[in-house]
């Protein structure tokens, strides 16, 4: 068996792999945050408690109503986008006009209520939620073995954020909604609807949160914390990007779930910290983010 | 009437004199339980509300009104943070005149919290938390330990597992003062059987969810056993990952640390057999269904395990005490209502007949339960079969060993 730095490669490429598992969903989460601020200019502290909602919904589907895996994968997003819609059209728009720190405390602060509804409601301890059959088992790689069903969340999401950047960076939609980025009066005035443009953004980053949800809902305990635990992470995912870049969401995603696997091999107890440490290096370095647009 | 320096400085002199007599003639002295536990975080549904209403409902089976007390519970959210924690207790004491702290769990949060109830010297019946240090090296005169500790979950589980031959160990510790401890314990018990330990993985707590990593370690370490020192979601989580990643069928899983709203949380699908120590349960007797039929009304959602159950019995006994001292005589003096509770001997339906030993260690039993499969469960929350029991004596350290400064040798 051949090592690298100690460690014996088989283990070694296995946690290389769990890495871009984790950063599947650092992925989707931060892409979702990217577009939303790209567009609202909002920073959106609810995103995590979104993203619990979809793993909620879809328990909710499966024990009230019977309805399994797969459909929840298309309907939870389109629940949770729906209430991402009377969230935007209700609170958050009355915002626009502000600095982005109110926007910052109004989201963190519906985070917040949130999970505290959920927890009264359902408790802390969290709910079971089965891997559907199909999924199930495991696969022998040689160098791990490797549960079905991560190498499906995986596949299902870069399936949907390449997707995601496909539509917003070569769609005439995508187009449209850069534009309005760039300059939304100018876009009003070649007569496209830019409050529901702006709405439907929120939406659909609302809706690839709960999308992350569904496909977490097997893996962790489907409880109101879920969302808590990723989203500092995730908004350190955004910064090292560059706020506001698709692609660079993306990319730094799946890096930094791969640079927290081989952490946890070589010293477990900064796991949770080597995302900040590598934000900091970052910001002090390209302040804009790796892949940041310069002003 | 004008007002002249000399009568100012005789009303002044009157006023100052007032808060002196008023003591004199004051009512009967209110009883002041104060439960400090998470009520927002991991540790919610393992004590949090459903704890204060298990005190509660000691307060009503008691019925202190009847017997000429005046008894008041009060709780706060400690959020695990050991500062915050330290802080409310101050305040609880000070201000609010608290007499009993309850509850307690996150092991980080109880041991910072005995220096400050030994300076106030009031009463300590930590129930929620783990750390065999607090009866140990970090033991106090005004406390008492009441379910559960370290020492007997390594005691009970992984003997266990080491009897069934599991003599390789590799652990996935939460890196905080209760991981450690509980590591530490097995680690002992596992070397004097002559078994090994092969590796550990220490995790930040809290903030971890996704374990896939450790397991992968774990299981290319070639361990038989994996340890599980941590509690609550992590607990959960890590199970949960282990079943994905085969761990199931490669090792033997020790979750040193289950309580039932866990398994719960989990769905006998995937708990079904595990091994989980717990002190109570709540279809033990007719005596335990007798309780839990009265506090489940009040808790619809979480059936009460060993904390609340813990709980409720401090609580009855602490109360017993306080009518048999009178209130008077237990506000004032923590270390005397203490020895006095340790004098009297224990009886509740959580528990039957107990004895507190004089270290603080409240004697009850250890129960190993397995869990039981989908199909041997016949009801809601049926989920438990006793295999052994552990007693008292050896469920909890030895004395001698435990190193504990007050106690004369």
């Amino acid at each position: 068996m051949f090592m690298i730095f100690g460690i014996p490669g088989p283990l070694l490429f296995g946690q290389l792999l769990l890495g871009l598992i984790n950063g599947a969903f650092y992925a989707m989460l931060s892409l979702g945050l990217a577009i939303i601020f790209g567009m609202l200019n909002i920073i959106n502290f609810a995103h995590g408690a979104l993203f619990m909602m979809g793993a909620f919904v879809s328990w909710m589907l499966l024990n009230y109503l019977g309805i399994g895996y797969f459909p929840a994968l298309i309907l939870a997003p389109l629940i949770v986008g729906v209430f991402g819609i009377v969230l935007e059209k209700t609170i958050i728009s009355r915002l626009y006009k502000l600095d982005h720190l109110y926007g910052l405390l109004l989201t963190f602060g519906m985070a917040l209520v949130i999970e505290g509804l959920f927890r009264n409601a359902y408790g802390s301890s969290g709910m079971p939620y089965q891997i559907p059959p199909v999924l199930q088992g495991a696969t022998n790689l040689g160098f791990m073995y490797m549960p079905n069903y991560r190498g499906w969340v995986v596949l299902a999401a870069l399936v949907v954020c390449l997707s995601t950047w496909a539509i917003i960076e070569k769609t005439s939609l995508g187009a449209t909604l850069r534009a309005a980025t760039e300059n939304a009066p100018m876009v009003q005035a070649f007569g496209v609807d830019v409050p529901r443009l702006i709405t439907l953004t929120y939406a659909g980053g609302v809706a690839l949160a709960a999308f992350a949800g569904v496909l977490a809902a097997p893996i962790y305990s489907v409880n109101p914390n879920m969302g808590s635990n990723f989203i500092n992470t995730v908004f350190a995912v955004v910064v090292i990007g560059g706020m506001g870049s698709i692609m660079g969401s993306i990319i730094t995603g799946f890096g930094l779930g791969v640079i927290e696997g081989l952490t946890k091999v070589f010293y477990p107890q900064a796991s949770a910290t080597v995302v900040f440490v590598v934000m900091v290096i970052v910001l002090l370095v390209r302040p804009r983010g790796l892949f940041g647009r310069t002003a | 009437m004008t007002l002249t320096r000399r009568s100012a400085l005789a009303s002044v002199a009157a006023a100052a004199t007032l808060p002196l007599v008023r003591p004199a003639r004051a009512q009967k002295p209110i009883i002041k339980i104060g439960v400090l536990n998470d009520q927002s975080g991991p540790y919610t549904n393992t004590g949090g509300i459903t704890s204060v209403i298990c005190a509660k409902q000691a307060l009503a089976d008691f019925g202190v009104a009847a017997k000429g007390l005046d008894v008041e519970v009060i709780s706060a959210d400690h959020q695990n943070k050991p500062d915050l924690a330290v802080s409310i207790a101050r305040q609880w004491f000070d201000r609010d005149g608290v007499d009993m702290l309850l509850d307690v769990p996150t092991s980080s949060v109880a041991l910072a919290l005995q220096s400050v109830v030994r300076e106030k010297n009031k009463v300590y019946l930590n129930v929620g938390a783990a750390s065999s240090a607090l009866t140990g090296s970090q033991c106090s005169p005004n406390f008492i330990h009441w379910v559960y500790d370290t020492y007997m979950l390594s005691k009970s589980t992984g003997g266990a597992m080491v009897k069934a031959g599991g003599d390789s160990w590799y652990f996935l510790t939460a890196d905080y003062a209760f991981g450690k401890q509980l590591q530490s314990d097995t680690t002992k018990l596992v070397k004097a059987a002559g078994g090994k330990v092969l590796g550990s993985a220490p995790y930040p707590f809290p903030g971890t969810t996704d374990f896939s990593s450790f397991l992968v370690q774990a299981q290319a370490s070639g361990a038989k056993v994996l340890g599980l020192c941590n509690a609550g979601g992590d607990t959960v989580n890590s199970i949960k990952q282990a079943h994905e990643f085969g761990l199931n069928s490669t090792m033997k899983i020790a979750a040193l640390l289950m309580f039932i709203t866990d398994v719960h949380a989990l769905g006998l699908d995937t708990a079904g057999g595990l091994v989980l120590t717990e002190s109570f349960y709540w279809d033990m007797n007719d005596h335990t269904r007798a309780f839990t039929r009265r506090v489940l009304p009040k808790t619809p959602n979480n059936y009460p395990n060993m904390i609340h159950a813990g709980c409720y019995s401090a609580t009855l006994h602490y109360l017993k005490t306080v009518a048999a001292m009178g209130a008077a005589e237990a506000k004032k003096d923590g270390v005397a209502t203490i020895n006095h509770m340790k004098a009297m001997p224990v009886e509740d339906d959580c528990f039957g007949k107990t004895r507190i030993r004089e270290d603080g260690c409240h004697m009850v039993p250890a129960y190993l339960f397995e869990v039981k499969t989908p199909q041997e469960s016949k009801g809601p929350w049926d989920y438990y079969k006793l295999k052994v029991t552990t007693p008292p004596d050896e469920a909890w350290p030895p004395m001698a060993e435990e190193h504990c400064s007050f106690i004369k040798t």
